[in-house]
């Protein structure tokens, strides 16, 4: 018989709560400045998340562009310039200020103290200051794009960017320079935090999974973020003062510049997708109500991830006139490093078999993941054989698989995320029938969208083209007509969250009954120290200590007030 | 109590002395003319100058494993950046491209 | 030892003892000096790189700097290591006086070694090998090496420059501390802003100590290790 009021699997102790009037993050304190001097990492996700939102509007808008532009072959929407200036904007835009701060800074921010029983990240001021970095960067990112652009790419490629190009390179070079450090600073507190603040009882292996992820992420952030920073550093000197460190007149080697971009930007892709594969573990433990599969084996690949994804970069560079040699070596290990994440989908499918599973949105987005990132990352095995990267390199199969994995993998992650922890976030529950229709809308439009795509760079359609041959039109319109499709689902996603933070329904402690101590022990939304007063946090069991006797989820809509 | 090692005056003056020691060595053998082993033995000699400050003066030999841990994961994984960058370089008539039209 | 037990002086809020506020500040530093070895190790990467590709060039470029100066530069930032960690051990037991005497030693190093610096890059720039469009102005470099011997300059000037950059940040560092010792902050066993700061400032060194023979004494063997100017 299924109880009208949700009771959480925690100790009578602590009975379920609707978010009642008392203060909490969001109302103990008004004002801006209280908002924009705010230590509580917490207010901190939030100022991120409006900032990112804002960021992937401005991308999606260019990727809308683009969009139009391909919908016939001939370049009449805009001319080789600015479409070369729209994509390199677009990926900019949607890489350094949308894809790799969003999990981090957003849910990793608010979650992770919270799962680990404490009251804030080690280092409160720097997180903040991160945020304002992040700022610092993204104006400079605005100022290049709307004082002129530039069309190098977002790869900077040397020597059209060092030497050639026309555009503001310097400008968007410092940018990303500076953002660079809001990377840095955010993965040292992660880091700091994970190793030194968890409760009592809360061993490694006691972690959320989404914690093990943050972790691996902090790693590659710290270590990989510097490397970019003094390549974009030489860039634009060498722009500024023309030193010649990439000029080819004087010896200089613009492989020399891939090699060095590469060793962060491969890892980076890393940083984007390991948060989602996280979120994932959590969402896929949650909606089936089991303990997660091979907890450690999850646990280890995303180390393992991080750490075998600083020995692959050269895959981006096959027809660079790298070395065979080189070639040869990088193309293995980049096989070998499918491998920690192949582990993680077998370990999610058998979570999910004999699980009490339930297609609440998060889950949707959970299992759009699953499949997607598959198709994505398989597909980047295919890209690892230097035999047909020889023929799909720069054509629109790389662009496929890339989105594949970016927006089928970490975008449906970072939203099924947002979905799961929203009522955390902001004591509100989003529309859930509502929320699962714009999930089916957004994985309908990002097939159509990307999959063609596949076809096209696989019959020759070279990437970053604003005109093509004829052959390739029907497929362009259907993706051009996918993306359209892609884009409301977004749309409508943002809306109804907007909605609910006035109208949504005030949402229980745990209403999707997870175990973790942020449903268990944190109030939605949580106080400023995370938990209540006097509220000792000593961890006595495992992760996911889900057991049958657990009542089944019951759907927030269907909770009795 | 943090159990925090005092190192000695002593000790620090000792390093400092070995230090100004190896600078000199360093010099004096750049000098000479070791053919292959030049870059490698300025480098071992700059790398016992930098493990001694690392040990001593940040106290690294006295810290927890999980500091020593970090102080070498950034010295390895410069490693992995040199040679896999290297070995691009280092290797480019190894393996050449037979179906390549010739230069 | 034991004045730290019933002492929560310098304790921040979100920590649960001194001790876990100890640890996480120095694993911070340690973290963010990790960070710093792969940025400069980009640069010692494009040293590598080049200098593997270039070597008569690069021993021709590195034999315009003075290895004397070079090598008391490095004499000088050992000296500002062993004050900066004379002061973390005065504050390690306690003393106000000692702290404040070690930091100014090492700031005094410290100017010490940018003086040298400044009339090194003032050399650089009166014999135009100063990267850029006016490099080899002065006709040092025959057509053959001129380009990679720009190259070398460039690591040079970046290398260098980075380095002396993180110094200055170090140096004004410096003054905030004095400052903070002098107010008696740095009492009951507070000293991990001292102790950290000394890791920061020895990472600087060891970056110096392998600037050293990488740029300067690369053509040292060839006798043309002294001050030649074409």
């Amino acid at each position: 018989m299924k109880s009208t009021v949700l009771t959480p699997p925690a100790p009578a102790a602590h009975p379920p709560q609707i978010a009642k009037a008392k203060t909490n993050y969001l109302t103990a304190d008004f004002g801006w400045k209280s908002w924009l001097f705010t230590v509580d990492h917490k207010r901190i996700a939030v100022l991120y998340l409006v900032s990112i939102m804002v960021f992937f509007l401005i991308g999606g808008t260019f990727a809308i562009l683009m969009r139009g532009e391909l919908l016939t072959p001939k370049g009449d929407l805009f001319d080789a310039d600015t479409y070369n200036k729209l994509f390199t904007m677009h990926g900019v835009v949607m890489i350094f200020f949308f894809l790799i701060p969003s999990i981090p800074a957003v849910l990793g921010n608010f979650l992770v103290p919270i799962m680990i029983g404490t009251k804030d990240l080690a280092f409160p001021k720097i997180n903040l200051l991160s945020w304002y970095i992040y700022l610092v960067g993204g104006g400079a990112t605005l100022y290049v794009a709307i004082s002129g652009g530039i069309d190098t790419g977002w790869t900077f490629y040397a020597p059209y960017s060092s030497t050639y190009a026309n555009t503001n390179v310097a400008g968007a070079a410092i940018a990303v320079f500076v953002t660079g450090f809001s990377s840095i600073l955010t993965g040292l507190n992660f880091i700091v935090t994970i190793h030194k603040m968890r409760a009592p009882g809360m061993t490694w292996f006691r972690m959320p999974l989404f914690l093990w992820a943050q972790y691996a992420t902090s790693l590659i952030m710290i270590m990989g973020t510097p490397v970019l920073a003094i390549t974009v550093l030489l860039l634009a000197l060498e722009r500024t003062f023309h030193i010649g460190i990439f000029d080819p007149a004087l010896g200089g080697d613009p492989v020399l510049f891939q090699h060095l971009f590469w060793f962060y930007s491969h890892p980076a892709v890393y940083i984007m997708i390991l948060p989602g594969m996280g979120v994932v573990s959590e969402i896929v433990a949650c909606f089936s109500k089991k303990p997660m599969f091979g907890y450690h084996f999850i646990a280890f690949s995303s180390l393992a991830i991080a750490i075998f994804g600083f020995v692959v970069w050269g895959h981006h560079m096959f027809v660079s006139g790298q070395s065979a040699y080189a070639g040869f070596v990088f193309s293995f290990l980049t096989m070998l490093v499918a491998i920690p994440s192949a582990v993680k989908v077998f370990n999610w499918i058998a979570t999910l078999y004999k699980g009490q599973v339930s297609l609440e949105t998060p889950m949707l987005y959970a299992l759009g993941f699953i499949g997607l990132f598959t198709i994505g990352g398989v597909t980047g095995l295919f890209l690892a054989v230097m035999g047909l990267d020889r023929h799909v390199h720069d054509t629109y199969f790389v662009v496929a698989h890339f989105h594949y994995v970016m927006v089928g993998g970490m975008v449906m992650a970072f939203m099924g995320g947002m979905h799961f922890w929203w009522s955390k976030m902001f004591g509100r529950m989003y529309p859930e029938a509502m929320a699962q229709f714009a999930a089916v809308v957004i994985f309908v439009g990002f097939n159509f969208t990307f999959f063609p795509q596949f076809i096209l760079g696989y019959m020759g359609m070279p990437r970053r083209y604003h005109q093509y041959n004829v052959e390739f039109q029907t497929l362009n319109v259907l993706s051009s007509a996918g993306a359209s499709i892609l884009g409301m689902g977004f749309l409508m996603t943002i809306a109804y969250f907007v909605w609910s933070l006035k109208w949504g329904k005030p949402a229980p402690q745990n209403p999707f009954g997870a175990k973790g101590l942020e449903w268990e022990r944190a109030p939605s939304p949580p106080p400023t120290y995370n938990f209540e007063e006097g509220d000792k946090i000593i961890v006595t069991e495992d992760a996911y200590a889900y057991t049958s006797e657990e009542p089944a989820v019951i759907a927030a809509h269907e909770v009795k007030k | 109590m943090s159990g925090h090692h005092i190192v000695s005056v002593k000790l620090y003056f000792g390093v400092f002395f070995a230090l100004c020691a190896l600078t000199f060595l360093t010099y004096w053998t750049a000098l000479h003319d070791y053919g292959a082993f030049n870059t490698p033995l300025a480098l071992a000699i700059a790398g016992v100058k930098a493990a001694l400050v690392i040990l001593f003066f940040m106290h690294a030999k006295y810290s927890s494993k999980l500091t020593q841990l970090f102080a070498f994961a950034g010295f390895f994984w410069l490693a992995i950046l040199l040679v896999f960058t290297l070995q691009d370089f280092m290797t480019r008539d190894l393996l050449p491209f037979y179906f390549w039209p010739k230069a | 030892m034991s004045d730290h037990a019933h002492s929560t002086y310098g304790l921040v809020h979100h920590f649960d003892d001194l001790e876990q506020q100890k640890e996480t500040g120095t694993l911070g530093m340690w973290s963010f000096l990790i960070t710093e070895v792969l940025f400069f190790g980009g640069l010692f990467g494009a040293y590598a790189v080049y200098r593997s590709q270039f070597p008569d060039a690069f021993q021709v470029a590195s034999a315009q700097l003075k290895v004397g100066l070079g090598a008391i530069n490095t004499i000088v930032l050992i000296c500002s290591s062993v004050t900066m960690a004379l002061g973390v051990h005065a504050a390690q037991k306690g003393s106000k006086n000692g702290i404040i005497l070690g930091l100014i030693g090492t700031l005094v190093f410290g100017a010490a070694f940018l003086v040298v610096k400044y009339f090194e890059y003032k050399e650089k720039w009166d014999h135009g090998l100063i990267p850029g469009y006016h490099f080899n102005s002065h006709g040092t470099f025959d057509s053959l090496h001129a380009g990679p011997a720009q190259m070398y300059f460039a690591l040079y000037f970046v290398m260098t420059g980075m380095h002396a950059f993180h110094m200055v940040i170090g140096m004004i560092l410096m003054f905030w501390l004095i400052a903070k010792a002098r107010k008696n902050y740095f009492r009951e066993g507070h000293y991990a802003l001292i102790e950290n700061f000394g890791l920061y400032w020895h990472f600087v060194d060891i970056v110096w100590i392998f600037l050293f023979p990488l740029l300067y004494l690369v053509g040292a063997h060839s006798g043309a290790g002294g001050a030649h100017h074409g």
